[in-house]
């Protein structure tokens, strides 16, 4: 060991830093929005330029009530998270599952949307250019919703298994962070989609 | 307290067989062996796409030349620049950072080890995609090699009739797969500064070099994400037929080239203020003062940050923009100048009135600040939208950013090079081989890259494979040429320094320098586990307050 090998004294009282899971997952949201906001501005700036129909005016419909599962889904999981972290774990997976529930409501959602707008009125990727800004978006933001669900359920094999605990709430937390923002991502995309784009 | 007790697992790995060395190094998760990694990544590229540099400039030695062919000088140009800055200059000072950062904040390794390992090995896929499709480009087609179509990749050069085969499918994977790389390693970055100083290393009282890294990881979030997102659409519109890029359906072309600038000028200050960081700690170092205005410093890199992501159309004034949009960009990329400028007085007042030492680190610092400058008055007279409207795509604009990225970013490294190398290896570079490496390329690079903005005044555009003679642009081009093979000469004699040093050169100790940052309070090269006790500090040079407990900085600060 060098001559240094106590060279430092004097530790400060108190000395704590920020959650590296928490600023590693506010970083990679940073990341997510800058790839977003490119999918919006690409749906914004295309919209209306098509050269031949299909138009969103035509063949969108809101799709009120799988929205408002998504919404709720991110209660849910909050008031999931609040639980685990007073360590009632029975609450804490009841909720969880409900908002997997909600989640996969919310995808199920989509999947008829598209099977509708493919089978129905034949838009695809390739048809025109709402096609493709629409299904890159939309799917984009479809991506983040079942990445999420697979990393939720992960987490829900985990808690039947008995495994999860009030330590565990800091990493369920970072997780509820990833899931508020898809949630948040909808709010944009969904007025983007369905209010302005129309 | 004593560690030489302690036996640590892998301190030992050393001694074992060259098997098991290499297996150690690939599985590790160590912040220096995988900063090491990252170094030598870069520097292999460096190689190969300074060859591909130099098959460049022997094509436009002589008017009508036909060293290689018009569709080989394509393939040359967009791997030159493509490797340039997603494999050399990215990778290099990522690995600057890995091995650095932690080190200097007092820290044992980064935030999150295994993803630093990941982020590696995905910058390392790209390139091994990019460089790949030499032998995979031409798929089923017989057509294309290596991707051909510029390092910003225009549209619609990349959509399927212009480019057959999958030569651009492997330039799209390799930038997508190295910019997942890269937002992981930036992230890490973040999250590592953030929250694994040791005790008492407040924000304020952070080396320079965390605090400029700290921003570049800030800005790699925001930039280098949506060239990701670009490239994913053009993905779409190669695999799955999609419109974005596709004028035919309505598409637009404009739309890459501001996606791909979003990303690419920001990128510029990516790159830059890496360099920055090397500055701020170099020169104090072998001026004995301490870095002039700090927290100006600080604030100054913060501004370049916001600025320099509201810039990105000077890149695009020749494809015909409004008058507003034509003003903005001139109007902020002359604002750019201002933070960068300030930079500048502050390394000029670290010197004033310093002893300064001219080291070969310090060589490269004083060389770095002569050509910065002169780099950025040509971005300056380049930022002026009519200025550019008579110079852009010319030879000018191409000697204006290599001026940049050779000038500052390689010249700075160099110096980094100089100064961490005995950190890193435990053994001090020659500084014999050092002066004829700086003297060398400081002749070669001038050579090249002052007489290069002559021929762009005289009219000669970029990514031409040949011109007609009597142009006035024949002796200068020559002389061009000359100049690359001179600092071919220089990058030989660092080659061979880094080498010859490592086997034989003198032994440096923990502090060769005399420096005051955390990295040399501790053995060169550090232990696995870099810091036996977490130190404590209480300025922002606490090996200064160590060795000078009578007077020590925290009295001031």
């Amino acid at each position: 060991m060098s001559a240094l090998a106590n060279p430092f004294s004097q530790a400060p009282a108190t000395w704590t830093l920020p959650s590296r899971g928490k600023v590693a997952m506010a970083g990679l949201i940073v990341a997510e929005s800058a790839i977003f906001t490119i999918f919006v501005v690409a749906y914004l700036f295309y919209n209306g330029k098509s050269l031949t129909g299909p138009t969103p005016r035509e063949v969108l419909e809101t799709p009120i009530f799988y929205t408002i599962c998504l919404f709720s889904s991110s209660l849910t999981i909050h008031l999931a998270t609040k639980s685990l972290a007073r360590d009632r774990v029975g609450a804490f997976l009841g909720l969880w599952l409900l908002t997997i529930a909600l989640g996969g409501l919310f995808l199920y959602g989509t999947a008829q949307e598209w099977h509708r707008l493919i089978y129905e009125h034949g838009l695809t990727i390739s048809t025109n250019l709402f096609g493709t800004t629409y299904y890159s978006l939309v799917g984009l933001h479809g991506f983040h919703v079942a990445v999420g669900l697979i990393m939720l359920l992960i987490v829900a094999v985990f808690t039947l298994g008995g495994r999860v605990g009030v330590k565990q709430s800091g990493r369920i937390e970072v997780l509820s962070m990833y899931w508020h923002f898809v949630d948040a991502v909808w709010v944009v995309v969904f007025t983007v989609v369905y209010v302005l784009g129309r | 307290m004593s560690t030489d007790a302690i036996t640590f697992p892998g301190a030992q790995i050393d001694d074992k067989p060259w098997v098991d060395r290499l297996h150690g190094w690939l599985t590790t998760v160590d912040h220096k062996r995988l900063g090491i990694l990252y170094i030598l990544f870069a520097l292999f590229f460096l190689v190969v796409a300074g060859l591909e540099a130099i098959i460049i400039r022997i094509q436009l030695m002589y008017p009508h030349n036909n060293f290689v062919s018009p569709q080989v000088f394509n393939r040359m140009f967009t791997m030159h620049g493509t490797t340039m800055i997603f494999f050399v200059a990215m990778p290099i000072l990522f690995g600057f950072a890995n091995y650095l950062v932690p080190l200097m904040i007092g820290a044992r390794d980064m935030a999150f080890p295994r993803l630093n390992a990941f982020s590696f090995w995905l910058t390392a896929l790209g390139g091994l995609l990019l460089y790949f499709s030499f032998l995979g480009g031409s798929g089923l087609y017989g057509a294309g090699n290596a991707p051909d179509v510029g390092w910003w990749a225009y549209a619609p050069l990349t959509a399927r009739a212009f480019s057959a085969g999958h030569s651009s499918d492997y330039w799209t994977l390799a930038l997508l797969v190295s910019g997942f790389g890269s937002i992981g390693t930036a992230i890490n970055i973040i999250a590592t500064i953030l929250c694994m100083r040791c005790p008492g290393m407040k924000l304020s009282r952070m080396p320079l070099l965390a605090w400029l890294n700290l921003v570049m990881a800030g800005m790699v979030l925001i930039a280098v994400t949506p060239l990701s997102a670009a490239q994913i659409m053009l993905l779409v519109d190669r695999y799955l037929g999609g419109h974005f890029f596709d004028a035919q359906a309505g598409g637009s072309a404009v739309l890459w080239m501001h996606f791909f600038w979003i990303f690419g000028h920001p990128e510029v200050y990516i790159l830059i203020i890496p360099c920055f960081a090397f500055m701020s700690e170099i020169i104090p170092v072998f001026s004995r003062k301490p870095i002039f205005g700090y927290p100006v410093m600080v604030g100054a890199t913060v501004c370049i940050g916001f600025v320099s992501m509201s810039v990105w159309a000077h890149h695009m004034f020749t494809i015909g923009m409004n008058s507003y949009a034509n003003s903005f960009f001139t109007i902020t990329t002359m604002a750019v100048g201002v933070p960068t400028g300030i930079k500048i007085f502050n390394w000029l007042g670290t010197m004033w009135g310093g002893q300064i030492q001219f080291k070969i680190p310090m060589l490269f610092c004083i060389g770095f600040l002569f050509q910065f400058l002169i780099a950025g008055l040509t971005g300056i007279m380049l930022a002026a939208a009519p200025f550019d409207w008579q110079l852009g795509n010319s030879y000018f604009v191409v000697a204006h950013f290599h001026y940049v990225i050779v000038g500052g970013i390689l010249f700075a490294l160099f110096a980094a090079f100089y100064y961490w190398y005995p950190k890193m290896t435990g053994r001090m570079l020659s500084e014999r081989l050092g002066k004829w490496h700086f003297w060398l390329f400081v002749i070669g690079f001038h050579l090249t890259f002052d007489l290069m903005h002559i021929p762009g005044l005289l009219g000669m555009p970029r990514r031409i494979y040949t011109y007609e003679p009597g142009r006035g642009w024949d002796t200068l081009n020559l002389l061009i040429t000359i100049g690359a093979f001179i600092q071919v000469i220089a990058i030989l004699v660092f080659v061979a320094n880094l080498i010859i040093s490592y086997f034989n050169g003198d032994k440096a100790g923990n502090d060769p320098w005399d420096a005051w940052t955390l990295e040399w309070s501790i053995s060169s090269p550090p232990p696995a586990y870099n810091f036996a006790s977490l130190p404590v500090v209480e300025s922002r040079r606490p090996l200064w307050d160590q060795k000078h407990p009578e007077d020590p900085d925290s009295r001031y600060e």
